[in-house]
């Protein structure tokens, strides 16, 4: 027997706008059952659901290899790599649940094209040197950006987030290490490995979203402690970062003004071409149609097999009980 | 035109625009699998702790994918499954009345406990 | 290195950074110390293609499997089969470098270049008539439940074997075999409580997985008779006469499809052994294809 419901008060809204915003003034992280304003819930929800679809989805370019990894210790490392994006996908569509969003409806809104997933994905994977350049810079890319986002405001997001980059690091160096070997292999393998920077670099850097200046949602997310650098210093950190590894491996970055500005200690780098973004994403469409439809039929295919084991479920509480 | 496009997530760069061509298609109905929260001890001498959740259709397939999600099958750890629907919370600051229009799918998860600084694998 | 590039560097340090999360906790070398000596009166020969039946049905049905990532029911499913397939490549990696370090490389050596392991050399140079995997693990998937039929018949076989040979004379064999019969277990438990969940669902998932066992069961055929190798080396006391095996197969497949309510197939006729002696569908030429395309272009690259 529970005890009767009583009349409470009514809460005071600003009092508690207060305290949440004291509360992300003070780095301390918000937890599901706070008070939270709806402008802070959505954001977060559509930023953790784009973020597990591209988790999701991402395992598709390099899974298009996983049946043709020419050895089997590649077989196994790339086998592993695209497992713990499920896994990945899988803590970040928990933590949107918190938030009070769901899973398969977060999977239907992908499915129906009403959610996106980062648009890197579509480019496809044309040979195995594109395995190991994935790992190196996009992922090198992602981990830029996600590292920061180990402490976002909203604690569950940076909980997911910590495991997830703990796990990124084997992703980016698998790619690495696949590239030297490769650098170090026939000059066939070579030219696969700068070909394929040459496709992915300027992508890669389109992965850290529109210059500062163009972009008119990060300064809420900011303020929210959502998001904690703007697009620019990760794309700059990123580059910063990347060229000493280009030099290493002996590949060349396909961007003739890039170079050290000595005064600043920062690479300078060309301007982005936007349009050709568009083009390339547009130009590949079908690779967004293939990637959806196989989530589609992923769902739809086994539909009978989730069912039939919510059936036994049922049966055999029934039966306990 | 760069502006239809954002980054948000671990991934960035993600198209706002309607371009994106996917062909519209009707749900398929399905009932879905509860949440689960897992619970693991990493090591002998601690105490279980939260790792995080996952879905599944009872509790003993639940115990299993929380072994191949949560520790890729390592022996020697104990996990702890329970439905999310089956725990009660305490409400940390008596705010829930505000919270409740929001929907009470947030009651499924009450949890997602501070884990301490010193606690492997977490 | 940026400054969050030492903020991630101080975070994989201080959760351990051992790698857990990648391939599981420990990267004990299975095989470290075990002698690796040809035990006596063995022929080298025989032993090798021992290991490539072993290996090879672990290299196929692994590669079967990996076909359902990115095509699982629900995203727990993706990673457990993930798992399983991962565990099968390890163990055939260890028998394919036994088979080779024992020289049994058949024509593959014809063809890869010294740079290229054993290991490789065998399954990716090997043409389909060298494969000495079974008809059970070659054949197409299936929808789900035929996978997890599949599934549930071919490790409970391995098993069976594997529990058996970790009394081999051969140490390296008996070591291979100690080591996958906690992972054996584990996918034999896991496609045991899929058939029980899907034979005792609903009306369709009944009908789907009794078809799928049935498509399943004659299969067996060839596994369970010996070729003239394997007798030759369960008389020196390193294989399992696959005999031996049968009645714990048919009483584990029993025991699991009776409480699924599903019909145990009829147990098939005894036929002398094909795929053990290289003697394969079209399904398995579509299969290698697919796995060996890459790695033949680049006969002398290095991964």
């Amino acid at each position: 027997m529970s005890a009767p419901t009583l009349e409470r008060p009514a809460p005071d809204e600003t009092a508690l706008q207060q305290q949440f915003d004291a509360t992300i003034a003070a780095d301390h992280r918000i937890e599901p059952r706070d008070w939270m304003p709806e402008g802070y819930r959505k954001t977060l929800i559509r930023q953790v659901a784009q973020h597990a679809h591209s988790e999701i989805i991402g395992m598709q370019p390099e899974g298009d290899w996983l049946l043709a990894a020419p050895s089997l210790r590649r077989k196994a490392i790339l086998l592993a790599k695209v497992q713990d994006e499920a896994g990945h996908g899988l803590y970040l569509y928990s933590a949107a649940e918190t938030l009070g969003a769901d899973r398969a409806d977060l999977t239907d809104k992908l499915i129906e094209g009403r959610q996106k997933y980062s648009s890197i994905f579509n480019y496809p994977t044309l040979t195995y040197a594109d395995v190991g350049v994935i790992g190196w810079l996009v992922d090198g890319a992602a981990i830029c950006n996600q590292v920061p986002l180990c402490r976002s405001s909203y604690g569950p997001y940076a909980r997911a987030m910590i495991r997830v980059c703990k796990e990124e690091s084997f992703h980016q160096r698998q790619g690495y290490e696949l590239l030297m070997t490769m650098m170090r292999g026939t000059p066939e393998q070579r030219a696969m490995v700068q070909d394929a920077v040459d496709r992915w670099w300027w992508p890669s850097l389109m992965m850290f979203g529109p210059p500062d200046d163009d972009s008119p949602n990060s300064a809420q997310s900011m303020a929210w402690g959502i998001k904690r650098h703007s697009n620019d210093e990760l794309r700059q950190r990123f580059v910063d970062m990347t060229v000493p590894q280009a030099e290493f491996l002996g590949v060349t970055l396909p961007d003739p003004e890039l170079s050290l500005d000595p005064e600043t200690g920062h690479h300078r780098f060309g301007a982005i071409d936007w349009d050709e973004f568009k083009r390339v994403i547009s130009g590949h469409g079908p690779k967004n149609a293939e990637r959806i439809a196989r989530r589609r039929a992923a769902r739809d295919d086994n539909a009978w097999v989730t069912e039939a084991a919510t059936t036994y479920a049922a049966k055999h509480a029934e039966a306990v009980a | 035109m760069s502006t239809d496009v954002t980054a948000e997530g671990g991934h960035g760069a993600v198209p706002t625009g309607p371009e994106v061509p996917v062909e519209p298609r009707a749900a398929v109905s399905r009932r879905d699998w509860p949440l689960y929260e897992v619970f693991v001890r990493g090591k002998r001498g601690l105490n279980h702790v939260h790792v995080g959740s996952l879905h599944a259709p009872d509790d003993e397939m639940a115990v299993h994918a929380a072994r191949d999600v949560f520790t890729r099958r390592n022996e020697g750890v104990s996990i702890w499954v329970v439905k999310a629907a089956d725990i009660t919370a305490s409400s940390p600051d008596e705010k829930d009345p505000m919270f409740a229009p929001s929907g009470d799918k947030v009651y499924r998860h009450p949890t997602f406990y501070e884990i301490p600084e010193n606690v492997p694998h977490m | 290195m940026g400054h969050e590039e030492t903020v991630y560097e101080a975070l994989d340090h201080a959760h351990g950074g051992e790698g857990h999360w990648a391939f599981g906790t420990g990267f004990d070398e299975p095989l470290a110390g075990v002698d690796t000596t040809v035990p006596d009166g063995v022929d080298p020969a025989d032993l090798g293609t021992y290991c490539l039946m072993l290996g090879d049905d672990a290299l196929v049905l692994a590669q079967r499997l990996t076909q359902w990532v990115t095509a699982a029911p629900e995203l727990e499913e993706e990673v457990a089969v993930a798992n399983v397939a991962l565990d099968l490549l390890g163990q055939a990696r260890l028998l394919l470098a036994r088979a080779g370090s024992v020289g049994v490389l058949g024509r593959s050596r014809e063809r890869a270049t010294e740079s290229i392991p054993d290991e490789d050399a065998l399954a990716y140079f090997r043409d389909p008539d060298e494969f000495r995997n079974t008809a059970l693990v070659e054949a197409e998937n299936g929808d789900f439940g035929q996978t997890m039929a599949r599934l549930l018949v071919a490790s409970t076989v391995r098993l069976a074997v594997f529990s058996r040979l970790r009394e081999s004379r051969d140490p390296v064999l008996a070591a291979i075999a100690a080591k996958g019969v906690n992972e054996l277990a584990y996918h034999r438990d896991h496609a045991a409580r899929w058939v029980l969940r899907l034979g005792d669902g609903t009306g369709e998932s009944h009908r789907r997985v009794q078809a799928g066992v049935d498509a399943v069961g004659p299969l067996l055929a060839d596994v369970l008779t010996a070729t003239d190798v394997e007798q030759r080396l369960v008389a020196g006391g390193v294989a399992v006469d696959p005999a031996d095996v049968r009645e714990e197969v048919r009483s584990v497949l029993t025991q699991v499809l009776d409480q699924a309510t599903l019909r145990v197939p009829e147990w098939p006729a005894d036929t002398p052994p094909r795929g053990r002696v290289g003697q394969h569908g079209p399904e398995l030429t579509t299969l290698l294809a697919t796995l060996q395309g890459l790695a033949r272009q680049h006969p002398a690259a290095t991964w």
